[in-house]
């Protein structure tokens, strides 16, 4: 049983079957449900972003992986192993806290040795990889320091150390960003990221923040009230938003309610060839995809303008009403009715999804 | 922000308090230890050592003195080996009883001392329930007479009063470690036990030392449970200087014995005061 402790055991890695896969998850605290119907996998070396508002489950999905809670129903696998039944200790998965719970009584340099002491390694190599791991954290200067007396970014970076030092298979790190200021969170971003393609270990990282996510990931899982609302790289879940809410949630973004008939969808005063069988449909259309311009999908006046430094935000209304945000390149003035051009293929056919908390029943999906 | 009024008008009656009442008895206590009793047992207040000297002297002090550290300190330990697995049971797995339990433990100490001294007269006595119930189920064929008016007695009972006072700041330590402390050293591969002894322990120490401070130094001191239920090979220190006090009206001597003991529990406050900062991170 030991085996499972000690990092490097040789486990042998089939290139084929992912590297986590999580089966038909769900969770429920007493009658509340948290999670439901959750499946999805994670390659070796990936760096996977769970995405979503607070309240959505992303922490209590990430609990379930490091083993601090257990699902109610439904099943994990890491490397042919099914992993819910073994507790915490036995999984070779280490957690980045949002707080980062380091160890008051022990200094910066014994918090980071706590998983090698405990996997009774040599002396000699706890001693190396200590040091190798302080090093990359730059907080060798501070090996002996006790955490009350390092700034929190420097308990950020000690936290991580702490937790790469035992070469995990899987890193979970819960928003471990969020207590840091703008300019050294952009660039821990960075940092983190470029870390995480060095020593290829598979991240899953929780995020409330969707730049954060769009920034740092390989992949996106958008959770919404407990369920998988889409998993997709960054920039398809940008482009391709399957639901409206991804397509709200992730960037900024126009909702074009209408129906199609003969290939044709009629959104208001506004239309353009959509290639869907005909009945109710709703459209998402990025402002940066909305230029001014002839020959026009539509016409509009100017309610206000926001700056933005390299753009600026339109808001404009159609003749039907319809008001709709448009970022353009800068602009002096603008007078009378504008005519705005669009490519069709930019209004992205989404599924209508709300954020509020859905009934306790499945039947959005059924 | 408040004026000087103010604050000589709210911090003067409980100075003035301290200062009448506990100050001025010590210092007169202080005073008497340097007097002496004369032949017509009167005290003469000439200034002398001779109290202290006797308490060199005779052996019989620094024996009980010894006999009452010795039963304070198994009533120590006694008292941590109950109070801390309680206490770590209620902090960390009591769950949603954990109010109830905690209530259960402190209800004790609202029952007044003497009454549960007695009590344990009656449960430990010639005649008393378990000498009774020892004989009914044909386990002993007399009474067992070492089970009351003993040291056993006295630390038994001691230990049954001042198990609430290790374990409330034991609790108090308990509660304070953040629960994401255990969830990481578990992340880090440590079983419960590991976890216990590499996190939890050492983060409790300062509770630990807390209630051992508390138990000791109140059973030292203690005179009650030993009057009641130690006999003549029970007997502590605080009973010598009740006497001394009472009976024998040597009230210099009393003060003398008094005013070392009152060294003797400030250097251990202060001893213990010393080991928890040392052992606190916050």
């Amino acid at each position: 049983m030991r085996m499972t402790n000690v990092p490097h055991a040789a486990v042998p890695i089939d290139k084929d079957t992912p590297l986590l896969s999580v089966r038909n998850l769900a969770k429920s605290f007493g009658k509340n449900p948290v999670l439901r119907d959750i499946s999805l996998e994670v390659a070796e070396g990936e760096f996977l972003t769970i995405l979503g508002e607070s309240g959505s489950g992303k922490t209590t999905l990430l609990r379930i992986l490091a083993g601090f809670e257990s699902p109610t129903s439904g099943e994990l696998w890491m490397g042919g192993e099914r992993l819910d039944l073994l507790p915490p200790y036995r999984r070779r998965i280490n957690t980045v806290f949002q707080n980062y719970a380091l160890f008051p009584h022990l200094t910066v340099a014994e918090n980071v040795a706590y998983g090698l002491r405990i996997a009774k390694l040599p002396q000699p190599e706890i001693q190396s990889r200590v040091q190798a791991a302080l090093a990359m954290a730059k907080m060798s200067a501070h090996a002996l320091a006790k955490p009350s007396r390092i700034s929190g970014g420097q308990q950020q970076r000690v936290a991580l150390a702490r937790a790469l030092v035992n070469r995990p298979r899987l890193l979970l790190l819960d928003e471990p960003l969020s207590a840091l200021d703008a300019n050294l969170r952009r660039q821990m971003q960075i940092e983190l990221k470029s870390l995480q393609r060095e020593v290829g270990i598979t991240f899953i990282f929780v995020t409330h923040d969707q730049e954060e996510a769009m920034v740092m990931s390989d992949r996106i899982a958008l959770l919404r009230s407990g369920e998988l609302e889409q998993i997709a790289p960054p920039r398809e879940i940008y482009t391709r938003p399957t639901t409206s809410y991804a397509a709200q949630f992730i960037g900024r973004t126009n909702l074009l309610r209408g129906e199609v008939r003969g290939g044709i969808a009629l959104c208001g005063a506004i239309r353009f060839p959509a290639p869907l069988p005909d009945g109710p449909a709703l459209f998402s259309l990025r402002p940066e995809n909305i230029r001014l311009g002839t020959p026009a999908q539509f016409t509009a006046r100017l309610l206000d303008r926001v700056f933005h430094g390299s753009s600026e935000l339109l808001r404009v209304e159609c003749s039907d009403g319809q008001v709709l945000t448009v970022s353009t390149a800068l602009r002096e003035e603008y007078a009378g009715d504008l005519q705005f051009k669009f490519s069709p293929a930019d209004a992205v056919p989404v599924r209508e999804t709300t954020a509020a908390p859905p009934a306790n029943s499945r039947q959005e999906h059924a | 922000m408040f004026s000087r009024a103010y604050k000589f008008a709210i911090s003067a009656p409980p100075l003035l308090w301290i200062s009448v009442f506990l100050l001025v008895p010590y210092l007169l206590m202080f005073g008497y230890s340097f007097w002496a009793v004369s032949s017509s047992q009167a005290i003469v207040h000439t200034w002398n050592l001779q109290n202290y000297r006797d308490l060199l002297i005779h052996d019989v002090y620094r024996q009980t003195l010894l006999r009452s550290m010795w039963i304070a300190a198994r009533v120590m330990v006694f008292s941590l080996l109950l109070g801390y697995p309680l206490a770590y049971f209620l902090s960390f797995y009591a769950g949603a009883k954990k109010e109830l339990y905690y209530q259960l433990v402190i209800i004790p100490l609202w029952v007044s001392y003497l009454v549960r001294a007695y009590a344990w007269k009656t449960i430990l006595g010639t005649d008393g329930v378990l000498n009774t119930l020892l004989q009914y189920v044909h386990l002993t064929r007399h009474p067992l007479d070492f089970l009351l008016y003993s040291p056993f007695a006295v630390v038994l009972t001691l230990t049954h009063i001042y198990t609430p006072f290790t374990f409330l700041p034991i609790y108090a330590a308990l509660e304070h470690i953040p629960r994401n402390l255990v969830e990481a050293s578990h992340d880090l591969g440590a079983t419960p036990a590991q976890t216990f002894w590499r996190v939890i322990f050492p983060l409790s120490i300062p509770g630990v030392l807390a209630g051992a401070t508390f138990a000791f130094v109140l059973s030292l001191g203690d005179f009650l449970a030993p009057l009641l239920l130690g006999g003549p090979s029970g007997i502590m220190i605080s009973n010598i200087v009740v006497s001394l006090f009472g009976a024998a009206y040597n009230w210099p001597l009393g003060a003398a014995i008094s005013f070392c003991m009152l060294l003797l529990v400030l250097s251990l406050l202060m001893f213990s005061e010393h080991l928890e900062k040392r052992w606190s991170h916050s």
